[in-house]
């Protein structure tokens, strides 16, 4: 490692630490924990959540699809930015307006039963701890390669950062690590960026027919069917990707650091048009790793493509921008798994042992306390796991996130804020039937059972024949919710009055002082 | 919710108001049709690529349709969230109405 990828590394994470220290002063109260007290401004939200949103998966694995596999890894781009709608027109608002800290809150708040907030909290850890463990075995696998240090020491140096992090400076240092984050990743982008279109004498044109012939692929590297050949199965991923988003509790989180919904939908503006300059500029990262570092030199870094980008930089920039970038995705996978990390534990230590063990009986001391035992908890949990998750491939379990948000948590979702019939039978069901078939689904798909050995975990042929099943999991997760419902006679009709009224004024949280 | 001074609000009545009603049902209209508007142009896409060629046709030099329909959803993700927002604005006033004419009912 060079002098100067030392200098980066060493000035970044000072940084990051410095912000930790500044931020944890102000971190007294369990609602300064988990939601930096509601204080945060629309456009720093925005830039917050772009940073959940950019993860190492994004900026990485991104570039490295494109690269190799042209059009089809664009997808992903699509997916991630059309989610943001969803966000906005069916969950920001109502979300902000029934909720305080976690899904649960919200769905709890109509639905004031143990079962209910419990079901909600397990659906959200398990989703936490998948894309969790995708970010430790990305980024141990990243460092690895970085610093050159064995995996086994990279996880562990990730997650002892991200405890640091969550544990001293809560929400408050983690939005403004992924704020500052974000501001370094989109300077980044746009320097390799405009370093490809130089190499194209700045012609989209000259770019597309050099494209043509610079792989192997030939002109079907521009046109979708590289690596997607199954339709079906290319639908439903992009169905898990679309409908994931609004279901994944390290997002909708992000909800709650905003003092109303006027601000939480600024905060998705500013975040829709930062994710989507970023989502383009991918285009470029893909196509110039493509043609100036090469499909060879790519997969011999990493057979997934993920080191597309950093060589790219290298290729162009030299090594001071390598060593920039590397050192940017090293802050942006730390700043991923804090935000992860304060998700789970809200979850177990806010919704299972604040609400359901203790009845909502305990002191702000006592909270603050609790949350930070949660953070732990979860941040040991997920270590333990990706250190035994090593082979695991970080594309398949980042889509088994999005398809078991989309699958457990979106169909409760909006049944909870539209649906006046629905029930807390109907609330447990969806998210259980949601949950346990994307599960199996998945436990039973060509991601796991693979003929050929060493392809997946398992040798023998898939049972069931798509990649991810969200085109399947997400309408059984609103049958089930329909069903559950259906079958029981309770029905509260004043109480989804209140959730009405509540959820499209926000007549509950005007007023409130913070 | 802790510090809220509104604790004691009749729901109920706000529900039953005639102006409530019609901003819910006109909000839920326009929030439903344009939902259901984006996810269709979206799925569109790996239709249409998947079980046909014709995105896969040379448009402007070496750029296939399929790179426009990318720019397409790009330009409607960001139209539609500019949209949103105007409407959403418009939406908070009735709101504010809805909550003054409630709070003149009861003082």
């Amino acid at each position: 490692m060079s002098t100067t990828a030392v200098v980066m590394f060493v000035a970044i994470v000072g940084l990051t630490l410095f912000i930790t220290w500044w931020a944890s002063r102000k971190n007294n109260t369990a609602s300064d924990f988990y939601t930096a007290g509601g204080g945060l401004k629309g456009w720093q939200n925005g830039l917050a959540i772009s940073g959940d949103y950019l993860s190492a998966a994004s900026f990485l694995g991104i570039a490295g699809s494109i690269a190799l596999a042209g059009f089809d890894g664009f997808f992903f781009s699509l997916g991630y930015l059309v989610a943001y709608l969803v966000v906005l027109y069916i969950v920001a608002e109502p979300l902000r307006n029934l909720g305080k800290f976690t899904l649960a809150d919200m769905i709890s708040a109509r639905f004031d039963a143990k079962k209910v907030r419990g079901t909600a909290a397990l659906s959200s850890i398990v989703i936490v701890l998948f894309y969790m463990i995708a970010q430790l075995v990305g980024a141990g696998a990243l460092i690895q390669l970085l610093l050159g240090i064995p995996y086994w020491s990279a996880v562990l140096l990730v997650g002892f950062m991200m405890t640091i992090y969550v544990l001293f400076g809560g929400m408050t240092a983690t939005s403004w690590v992924q704020i500052i984050k974000a501001c370094l990743l989109m300077l980044g982008t746009v320097v390799i960026s405009f370093l490809v279109l130089r190499e194209f004498n700045f012609n989209i044109l000259t770019m597309f027919s050099e494209m043509s012939t610079a792989t192997d692929a030939g002109e079907a590297y521009l046109n979708p069917g590289l690596k997607y050949t199954n339709g079906l199965d290319t639908i439903s991923m992009l169905v898990a990707l679309v409908l994931g988003t609004a279901g994944l509790p390290h997002i909708l989180m992000r909800f709650f650091t905003v003092k109303d919904a006027k601000t939480a939908r600024s905060s998705v503006i500013w975040a829709t048009w930062i994710v989507g300059l970023f989502y383009i500029l991918t285009i470029f990262l893909g196509f110039g790793a493509a043609a100036f570092v090469g499909k060879q030199a790519i997969v011999e870094a990493n057979a997934a493509g993920n080191m597309a980008a950093p060589l790219l930089a290298q290729a162009l920039g030299g090594d001071i921008l390598f060593s920039f970038v590397c050192a940017v995705a090293f802050a942006t996978i730390l700043a991923v798994v804090a935000g992860l990390v304060l998700s789970g534990a809200s979850a177990l230590s806010h919704d299972i042992y604040g609400q359901i063990i203790k009845k909502g009986k305990v002191s702000e001391k006592e909270q603050v306390v609790a949350a930070r035992v949660g953070s732990i908890i979860i941040a040991v949990v997920s270590i333990v796991l990706a250190l035994g998750a090593q082979t695991l491939n970080v594309a398949f379990l980042v889509s088994l996130a999005f398809c078991i948000a989309a699958s457990a948590n979106l169909p409760v979702i909006l049944y909870t804020i539209y649906w006046k019939r629905f029930n807390t039978a109907g609330a447990v069901t969806a998210m259980l039937t949601g949950l346990i078939s994307a599960l199996i689904l998945v436990a039973i798909s060509p991601n796991v059972w693979n003929p050929v050995e060493g392809a997946a975990i398992f040798v023998g042929e898939a049972i069931f024949p798509l990649g991810n099943p969200a085109i399947i999991s997400v309408p059984l997760g609103f049958i089930g919710g329909w069903i559950g419902t259906l079958l029981s006679k309770e029905k509260d009709e004043a109480k989804y009055r209140e959730v009405e009224v509540k959820a499209q004024t926000g007549i509950s949280v005007q007023d409130v002082s913070h | 919710m802790a510090g809220n001074v509104k604790e004691n609000i009749n729901y109920d009545k706000i529900a039953e108001m005639e102006s409530f009603k019609q901003l819910t049902k006109r909000k839920n209209k326009f929030l439903w049709t344009l939902t259901i508007i984006f996810l269709a142009a979206y799925l569109l896409l790996p239709i249409l690529t998947s079980y046909t060629e014709v995105l896969h046709q040379k448009a402007v030099g070496d750029i296939t349709w399929v790179w426009f329909y990318s720019a397409a959803l790009f330009i409607m993700t960001w139209g539609l969230a500019h949209l949103y927002v105007a409407k959403a604005n418009s939406f908070d006033k009735e709101a504010n109405a809805i909550i003054e004419e409630y709070e003149r009912g009861v003082n």
